[in-house]
């Protein structure tokens, strides 16, 4: 069989044969969350989805940003922004590491040739109050994976547990490919009659992000921002289920999860403006923190969570 | 006598837990088999990455039988009774038998309890296992509840006789035993039945696993050594990294592969701490020249191409992982190498230290003062120290040292050589940090040790000033550690030095941080509410000032005087700290077979904040009390105590001069006069040498005197001169003897 997977040429060929794959093990393909996100794991398809009893299965690709990590696309492997494909099942199926290598063969890596490990690494996200255990997974000695088995999310319990895992895509496909500067790796197919590099697509936006996260966003009115969202938040959560004008039981557990996201982006922004000092940082992911605990309460009292009235 | 195979076939076991998941799955299930009343010949456990298994020679068929006895009521007690004791041992009344007991006639039931099969206790055993196996961490997966370290797939239990064998049933939470296992995830997919160990260990290497982790690490070591020395190499040993690594395949394939030439020039700590920490690699040096120039990876695999893929892939992973060390290490000398780190000295006033005792720059500028005064008494020049201690923990804030922690000092000496600063301060650098143990190295050059001395004093008072003493089991700021190297930098440096002023000068310091720390802590708490304040009025918001939490500046600093602080904190602390240090001398010296009444009898005299002195003392002490004239001189020194301090009390009066050689009587008492002023005359120059083991030689001598003086005089005599002067004689003993210790503290 793997003889017969031929090799993907450009970086969205591997985006469509994961697509594909995980599509054909009975996952809903979702499309990227439409806001800005440090991780594919803050989508709500994961973080809220992880909750309750209702069983889950979700396959997508995640934009993700991290203004830390900007290098004005210069570093071979170091964006702030990048993608992440993500997989979440819940009940985490018991041969869950079968599909994740069955993933990695439809990608084109020839598991005789290669040596893959599971190296124990525990995952913990201070900001959305959950952890999980599980491995990185190595391929030849570079991680390509992030595989979980989440225990508590947003301060409860996950039952039944979900299975993650997390593709860091740039990294992945350099290494299918082979290429060693990300700017370097074919977007589209290398024989297109427009052929586009990685870098064609998004070198200019590191650059330009890389200036702006560093050195000029405002960030006076991004603390004001932080804190109008924390606010939003808690007063979204505090409205009475019962909708006066429908007379429906509505919990917008949602709408106050995406202030939850808006403030974790821009504590990022402020980390790397480098305004924000040691002991300020714990008290901003502690109130990060207490806004996605606050949502994961209100969604487990809603249907998709769980609830039953 | 069947034997037992126990197999717990997961996802991957961390590697760091295995061993010990190996012994506990061994004790937990042959302790619970024996106390079940079967017992053993032998047992033995291994773990892989996907297993731990058991083996037990020589199981009992079954456990024996038993007769319990429980008592009941007596013959004649109410009927319910009877009835209620019945009821709870499930026996009619025929089953019961009366026997005669001092209280009369009582009713005894006797349960024949059958012995069991070893099938049933085994399963009752390993299911209890299983369910409370002490993990260090451990999860749910799917849709239950059951825990393991991570998801559970297989149990195999198996009971083998000549005859054949069988496997034990048990079911948790839907795993069914049986005596299926499988072999290596890639290279034997597929699932196969074994019969019992022997079978078991033969078809996992068949299947390509290797059981045993020892047998793994082995065979990775003598590959990589071979490997290396065929190119006249060395791999750099590192037990740990083997142990992990041996607990990450189930059939080891060492890989030797190359390092790029511009990484080369790295210093080997960075090279060998990087392959290590993110790629669990070996480092393999050149002997001629000591530089690191391979790597060693150890595969779970065997390939078509060797393993040349592979190994290209970790190449290509390592030198992306050097390119960064590189990257951190040629920012970093740029920055040694401009402005010889004061950038990063600077940069340290924005990292907190502790939140009470503010930053690390101040506590750098605490250690700096402290070293140039301690420098005279070690030996070192004086700016000499303070420019050493002001740069030794700069490295704290360069690239390298934050992506690898445990290069900081190392890095320091690197950074400081290329800054141009002079050689002791480079060294001092690394070497402050020393000892970091009881077996650590202690630095000896005095720059180092100027700088190390600062450092830990510093610490010592710090967490004293902000009361974050050790207690118990708990030491979370490592403050015994720093302790004992206190001591070990006097004592194997002989260095004599009177620590107590340098506390009391670092306590002082110490509490003016603490107070700074406070204030700063104040006056940001009052802006940032005068920053709501003014955000509120801007936006047109009404203000509830309830929600404002202003501190009270004058509860927090005007208070306190500087007076108060002295006294209340530096005059109450220094003593403590100086106190903490003799406790950990104690232990210190106990474990080199120093008695502790030695030790307390001499930390009673003055000048005890000498340690080099006290220790002196100590062992000058010790070896007296293990001649058998210093033992007898104890005792007369008691008795002559006792006498005159009894006198004291009841006279009130302090006899303790004007002892007069002409009023003596008796001959032995006139030789004691003798041999006291005899013994003065050589003890006094030796006390002035510091000479503890002459002036405790002579003490010594002076048994035979004194234990003839007891004998033949009463010191009560009725003459109130000869009492007198006798006692003023008793005083001149106590006097004479206690110049070294208080050997009233000298136990027996």
């Amino acid at each position: 069989m793997d003889q017969t997977i031929t090799k993907p040429r450009s970086f969205q060929e591997i985006i469509l044969r994961l697509q594909s794959y995980w599509a054909g093990q009975g996952c809903a393909v979702m499309q990227p969350y439409d806001m800005e996100v440090g991780a594919g794991t803050f989508h709500p398809a994961t973080t809220l989805r992880s909750l309750g009893s209702r069983p889950w299965a979700a396959a997508y690709v995640q934009p993700s940003r991290r203004p830390t990590d900007g290098r004005y696309g210069e570093n071979p492997n170091r964006l702030q922004h990048y993608y992440q494909y993500q997989v979440l099942i819940k009940p985490s199926p018991p041969d869950l590491q079968e599909l994740y290598l069955g993933s990695l063969r439809a990608i084109g890596i020839d598991m005789t040739l290669h040596d893959i490990r599971f190296v124990e690494d525990d995952w913990e996200s201070p900001t959305l109050g959950a952890w999980g255990l599980g491995w990185e997974v190595w391929c030849d000695g570079m991680e390509v994976s992030q595989f979980t088995y989440f225990q508590q999310v947003g301060g409860h319990d996950c039952h039944p547990v979900s299975g993650e895992l997390t593709y860091g895509l740039e990294r992945l496909a350099m290494y299918v490919l082979g290429v060693d500067h990300v700017m370097d790796m074919p977007y589209n197919d290398p024989d297109a009659p427009i052929a586009l590099k990685y870098g064609d697509v998004f070198r200019q936006t590191e650059q330009e992000y890389s200036r702006w996260n560093f050195d000029v966003a405002d960030t006076d009115v991004l603390l004001r921002h932080f804190e109008e969202a924390e606010t939003e938040c808690a007063r979204i959560l505090d409205q009475a289920e019962d909708d006066p004008k429908t007379g429906k039981r509505i919990i917008m557990a949602h709408p106050a999860y995406d202030q939850c996201i808006k403030a974790s982006h821009i504590f990022n922004l402020l980390d790397a403006r480098g305004v924000i000092s040691v002991t300020e940082r714990q008290s901003y992911i502690g109130r990060v923190r207490a806004l996605a605990k606050r949502c994961a309460d209100a969604f487990v009292m809603t249907e998709a969570g769980g609830y039953a009235a | 006598m069947p034997d037992l195979l126990i197999e717990l076939f997961s996802e991957e076991i961390p590697a760091r837990m295995q061993a010990k998941a190996a012994d506990d799955l061994k004790s937990r299930v042959t302790n619970g088999l024996v106390e079940a009343g079967l017992t053993y010949g032998g047992a033995a456990a291994h773990a892989t990455p996907r297993r731990l298994a058991l083996r037990v020679d020589g199981l009992t068929d079954r456990s024996p039988d038993v007769k319990e006895e429980r008592k009941g009521p007596r013959v004649d007690a109410p009927e319910q009774a009877i009835e209620g004791f019945l009821r709870g041992a499930g026996l009619t009344r025929d089953d019961l038998v009366e026997r005669d007991e001092k209280k009369g006639r009582v009713f005894y039931a006797v349960l024949d309890k059958p012995g069991r099969p070893a099938a049933a206790i085994v399963a009752e055993v390993l299911e209890d296992t299983i369910r409370n196996f002490p993990w260090p961490k451990s999860m749910r997966w799917g849709a239950g509840s059951l825990r393991w370290v991570r998801p559970l797939h297989r149990i195999l239990c198996v009971l083998t006789r000549e005859d054949g064998s069988e496997i034990v049933p048990l079911d948790v939470d839907g795993i069914v035993s049986g005596r299926t296992t499988e072999g290596h995830r890639f290279m034997a997919p597929g699932a196969f039945d074994v019969t019992g160990f022997d079978d078991y260990e033969a078809k996992l290497k068949r299947a390509h696993v290797v059981l045993d982790a020892g047998e793994r690490a082995e065979a990775i070591w003598q590959d990589a050594t071979n490997q290396a020395f065929a190119s006249g190499l060395e791999v750099v040993e590192d037990t740990g990294l083997l142990a992990e690594v041996a607990g990450l395949v189930e059939w080891p394939v060492v890989l030797m592969g190359e390092i790029g030439t511009e990484f080369l020039d790295l210093p080997p700590e960075v090279l060998q701490t990087s392959m290590k920490e993110h790629q669990k690699f070996f480092s393999v040096r050149n002997p001629k020249t000591g530089r690191i120039e391979r790597f060693i990876t150890v595969a779970n695999r065997e390939t078509a191409d060797h393993g040349a893929t592979i190994l290209a892939g970790n190449q290509k992973v390592l030198s992306a992982r050097l390119s960064d060390a590189k990257f951190f290490w040629e920012n970093d000398l740029r920055v040694a190498k401009s402005d010889g780190m004061t950038a990063w000295t600077d940069s340290l006033s924005n990292v907190t230290f502790h939140n009470k005792l503010g930053s690390q720059r101040d506590r750098i500028e605490r250690i700096a003062a402290l070293a140039r005064e301690l420098a005279p008494v070690v030996g070192a020049d004086a700016d000499l120290a303070a420019q050493a201690a002001t740069v030794a923990k700069a490295d704290l804030a360069s690239e390298m040292v934050y992506e690898f922690p445990e290069l900081q000092g190392l890095m320091g000496r690197y950074y400081s050589d290329a800054s141009g600063l002079p050689a002791e301060v480079g060294v001092a650098c690394q070497e402050h940090y020393s000892p970091l143990g009881p077996s650590d190295d202690v630095p000896s050059a005095p720059v180092s040790v100027t700088v190390a001395l600062a450092d830990k004093i510093d610490t010592l008072t710090g967490f004293w000033a902000i009361d974050e003493k050790p207690t118990g089991s708990k030491d979370p700021f490592a403050l015994r550690r720093a302790a004992l190297g206190v001591i070990r930098l006097v004592l194997e440096n002989g260095l004599k030095v009177a620590l107590f002023p340098h506390i009391k000068e670092a306590m002082l310091s110490s509490i003016i941080a603490v107070l700074r720390a406070r204030e700063e802590a104040a006056s940001k708490e009052l802006q940032d509410q005068k920053a709501k304040v003014s955000d509120a009025l801007s936006v047109g918001l009404k203000l509830d000032v309830s929600t404002l939490n202003l501190p009270d500046r004058v509860s927090l600093l005007g208070s306190i005087t500087r007076d108060e602080v002295r006294a209340s904190l530096i005059d109450n602390e220094s003593p403590n700290v100086l106190g903490f240090l003799h406790d950990r001398l104690k232990v210190y010296l106990r474990d080199q077979g120093v008695r502790h009444d030695v030790i307390d009898a001499c930390i009673a005299m003055p000048g005890n904040d000498d340690l080099a002195l006290l220790v002196k003392r100590a062992k000058a002490l010790q070896a007296v009390l293990e001649t058998e004239d210093g033992g007898n001189l104890v005792q007369g020194f008691k008795r002559a105590n006792n006498i005159l301090t009894q006198a004291e009390d009841k006279d009130g009066v302090e006899y303790s001069f004007g002892a007069d050689p002409k009023f003596a009587e008796d001959p032995t008492e006139k030789a004691l006069f003798d041999a006291l002023a005899k013994a003065e005359a050589k003890i006094a120059p030796a006390m002035q040498d510091q000479d503890f083991a002459t002036a405790m030689a002579t003490m010594a001598d002076l048994r035979g005197p004194v234990d003839a003086f007891f004998e033949a005089v009463q010191v009560n005599a009725e003459s109130e001169v000869l009492r007198r002067n006798r006692l003023n004689l008793l005083s001149t003993i106590r006097s004479t003897c206690l110049q070294v210790a208080d050997l009233t503290r000298i136990e027996g």
